[in-house]
């Protein structure tokens, strides 16, 4: 069965404050980087599938994202797929 | 035949013993651990989801804590009226499930925070708070990292409009949407919130203003 790597970003949703992104930005002034004017912090988290093909990768994933890795109350996610190899 | 309070027991949970004490050593209510993968419910008439960390918070907390095998039944037993209360991570746990709206989130100041904290109590139509009079103010500790409430502004009126909001903060100490630090479901029996009850019933310890919330489980 093919394997598929995949990336699924997720990010806060922007109506959501991010203190800890603001916290980093306001590290990253101390650190002399004094032009950043947002930052935001989410995760990528990084998926080996098998299946069938890529029509059910992309719908296993998409299910993966929107019930398990990311929570739409406060999130948003993008996913990005190959075919391995 | 006498019901029993169960008190789900998640890999990580760390204030189930605390709220056994509560309902048992101050309370004299019987109760029950429910291990994360028990499905029989039987002899159950009110369900405790207590703090803690459950599965490590991983993911987001109460993300993994959802699929846990005791909360199909959980979910069933709260779909048929059944008296459901989440504590803390059990709140977080309950809105990852669906059975609460909304999100909690870190705190706007970053800190994990541990107080006392002034609350004012709407009891409507919650099975858990008949015991409080309307408006009236309460003290109960505090002990979260993630406890911003999050929902959007139509979920907001719509559970403002809904009296599902029925424990308020006085001064907000994490930036909670609506100074959220309870809400209820629109049927009156699924309680989530931040604060915890369990810490605020045992002379010893301090205040006693959570004792009637834990002794209306079987009420």
């Amino acid at each position: 069965m093919p394997l598929f790597n995949a990336r699924v970003q997720v990010s806060l949703r922007p109506s959501v404050l991010d203190p800890a992104g603001e916290a980093t930005r306001a590290a990253a002034g101390r650190l002399g980087v004094s032009g950043v004017q947002r930052l935001r912090i989410g995760k990528a988290i990084e998926v080996d599938l098998e299946a069938p093909d890529r029509a059910t990768a992309q719908a296993q994933l998409e299910l993966l994202s929107d019930r398990l890795l990311a929570n739409p109350v406060i999130e948003d996610w993008q996913l990005e797929l190959h075919e391995a190899g | 035949m006498t019901m029993t309070i169960g008190i789900v027991v998640f890999p990580g949970s760390n204030c189930d013993r605390d709220v056994r004490w509560a309902l048992e050593g101050c309370l004299g209510l019987p109760t029950r651990f429910l291990w994360h993968e028990e499905r029989n419910l039987s002899g159950i008439g009110a369900v405790v989801l207590p703090g803690g960390f459950s599965y490590g918070d991983y993911l987001r907390c109460g993300a993994i804590a959802r699929f846990a095998p005791v909360l199909e039944a959980v979910r069933e037993f709260a779909q048929g009226g059944g008296p459901v209360l989440g504590i803390c991570n059990g709140f977080q746990v309950l809105t990852e499930m669906g059975l609460l709206p909304g999100a909690l989130v870190r705190n706007s100041g970053l800190h994990f925070l541990c107080e006392p904290a002034g609350l004012e109590v709407t009891p409507g139509r919650c099975h858990w708070l008949q015991g409080y009079g309307q408006g009236e103010r309460i003290s109960l500790p505090i002990a979260h990292g993630e406890g911003r409430y999050q929902a959007d502004e139509d979920d907001l009126r719509r559970l403002e409009d809904e009296e599902c909001v029925v424990l308020r903060y006085g001064a907000n100490p994490n930036g909670s949407r609506g100074d959220v630090a309870g809400l209820c479901n629109r049927a009156g029996n699924v309680l989530g919130l931040m604060p915890h009850p369990e810490r605020a019933c045992d002379p010893a310890t301090g205040g006693l203003d959570g004792r009637r919330l834990l002794a209306a489980a079987l009420g």
